[in-house]
């Protein structure tokens, strides 16, 4: 859990914090303005939790013909990582026949597959969904993932488009279409005419990120940077808003997302990296010489933690936002396994948990999307510096609280 | 731990769309939104300084006309005053002139008045001198008609030398 509270971010903030509070201002302005579209999606989240009982029940009617007590407790384990982690078919609901096995309803992907011995593979992967071999792979089910491997074990590199995928290309596709749209509309009514609608609200993001986050940390520069730190901006927030929709992928709440966008931070912040930087990372002025070797070495582990932070902090909020949820929801079958009144007495609690949750998933979506972008602005901003004299004592005392 | 392991595929397809992406919005949304809000607020920085120019040339000319305004009116008094003073004057003059020609008319018709009256006077004197000198010219003729009367007048006439 130490990822969560990484020094040099807080650090940052805090000199940083009076100014915030505008920006907390909007960003809770933000959140509310999805809230309206998000209503309806509440209404199918309830539809979502209706659902699940039959699975739900399956496994009481498992419980009761004698299998062991703690199987419902794993199974609600096993549905929450079921949600959360990326999966090669889309699974829409289970039907429940009485008696019968369940059948599972999704929408099969496709599997691309580069094996070592048998070159590329394209198919789909309803072919392999229920464990079964096919051209000699199959799909394998841990407890929080699934991987696709070779029955000879020979390496093979799985580039399917998974759940995740898929979702990240609704999200892209409608980010193109909205912001071109947007972009189409300044050239129809001409630069000096207000905006309107849509691209009065794509508008309002982009200055705030240009005036509060790109003005202030790269100074002069921004104008280069702004591309990079909107489309960061806008490409975390639609994906995080996607995987709040019933049925939605965990895409953002994916190690592998978190940290190719921390990585692309990484590298933009190192190729844009400037002679000063390097002098005060490797060569820390006025630093006793004893302190010195600690406190480069210190520095040099910032650098590294730094996208570190940024990686841990987007996964680490969205998938646990995905699970408090998904929590609570269960909550109900977990009473319910106990006895069916308890559960269904217990459901109009959960709803309002989870509604409020869900409320809370709205907000932080956007602020996970903004503190991203906003830390990313602020790490460029630093390796960017030049050197002259009302910096040295700023970084002096930030080499000093590290 | 099988949560913190990234995926390959699920690492190389977002890194191959957030690439995709970044490069078609940078293309077409963000630089013609961002040049576009540039080009707004520039116009828009234009329009204030015009409207704080026009502003300020309004207020100058505004001064200049009450300026001009003060002096004309200053004008208009100096004018009317002068007028006032040279209406005063004409009238003065034409007064004082006609004051003078009054008493000059006053003083020739009482010369002309007394002249008049003196000749008027001295022709009655003589007129009544001449009668009075045939009144008594007719008076001797008769009484000297008379030797007491020749008598008595030689006596008169030798009283009044007498008297001289």
């Amino acid at each position: 859990m130490f990822f969560l509270k990484p020094k040099p971010i807080t650090l940052h903030k805090i000199s940083k914090v009076v100014m915030n509070f505008k920006r907390l201002l909007f960003l809770l302005v933000l959140g509310f303005t999805v809230l309206g579209g998000s209503v309806c999606a509440n209404g199918q989240a309830e539809n979502n939790t209706y659902n699940t009982p039959p699975k739900e029940s399956s496994e009481a009617a498992k419980v009761e013909g004698g299998k062991k007590e703690e199987g419902g407790k794993l199974d609600i384990a096993k549905v929450i990582f079921g949600h959360i982690s990326d999966a090669h078919e889309w699974h829409l609901f289970t039907l429940n026949h009485p008696g019968g096995e369940p059948t599972h309803v999704s929408m099969p992907l496709p599997v691309v597959i580069y094996h070592s011995t048998k070159g590329l593979m394209i198919f789909s992967s309803s072919k392999i969904a229920e464990g079964e071999s096919y051209e000699g792979v199959h799909l394998q089910k841990d407890m929080m993932k699934e991987h696709i491997v070779s029955d000879d074990g020979a390496k093979l590199y799985d580039f399917s488009i998974t759940k995740n995928v898929l979702s990240m290309l609704i999200g892209v596709t409608i980010l193109l279409v909205v912001l071109t749209k947007a972009s189409k509309k300044y050239a129809g009514i001409g630069a000096m005419k207000a905006p309107s609608g849509m691209q009065n609200f794509i508008e309002m993001i982009i200055m705030f990120l240009r005036d509060e986050v790109a003005i202030p940390y790269l100074g002069k520069e921004y104008k280069k940077y702004m591309p990079l730190l909107l489309t960061t901006f806008f490409f975390i927030w639609i994906n995080n808003l996607l995987g709040l929709l019933p049925g939605g992928a965990n895409f953002t709440g994916n190690i592998a997302v978190t940290s190719c966008l921390a990585l692309i931070s990484f590298i933009v912040i190192l190729a844009k990296s400037r002679k000063h930087f390097w002098s005060h990372l490797l060569n820390p002025p006025g630093v006793p010489g004893a302190i010195k070797p600690m406190l480069v070495l210190i520095e040099v582990a910032s650098l590294f933690i730094k996208p570190m932070a940024l990686m841990i902090r987007l996964f680490a909020n969205m998938m646990a936002g995905h699970i408090v949820i998904l929590a609570l929801i269960s909550m109900i079958f977990i009473f319910a396994a106990l006895n069916t009144f308890v559960g269904a007495g217990f459901v109009p609690v959960s709803l309002a948990f989870t509604i409020f949750i869900f409320f809370l998933e709205l907000l932080v979506g956007a602020i996970q999307a903004f503190i991203f972008t906003n830390l990313t602005a602020v790490f460029i901003g630093q390796s960017i510096e030049e050197g002259h004299g009302e910096h040295e004592a700023h970084d002096s005392h930030e080499a000093h609280a590290h | 731990m099988d949560l913190l392991t990234p995926e390959l595929g699920l690492f190389f397809w977002t890194l191959l769309a957030f690439l995709a992406v970044f490069f078609i919005l940078k293309k077409f949304a963000w630089q013609p939104i961002l040049s576009s809000l540039g080009e707004r607020e520039k116009g828009i920085a234009d329009s204030i300084a015009t409207a704080e120019r026009v502003k300020n040339e309004m207020s100058q000319l505004k001064n200049e006309n009450e300026k001009l305004l003060m002096q004309a009116r200053e004008e208009r008094t100096n004018m009317l005053k002068e007028a006032k003073e040279t209406r005063d004057k004409i009238v003065n003059e034409a007064k004082d002139i006609a004051k003078a020609e009054a008493n000059k008319i006053i003083t020739d018709a009482q010369q002309q008045i007394q002249q008049q009256k003196m000749a008027a006077l001295t022709e009655v004197k003589n007129e009544i001198g001449n009668l009075a000198v045939e009144v008594a010219g007719r008076i001797l003729r008769k009484q000297l008609n008379a030797s007491e009367g020749q008598d008595a007048y030689m006596k008169m006439l030798a009283e009044d030398i007498k008297l001289n």
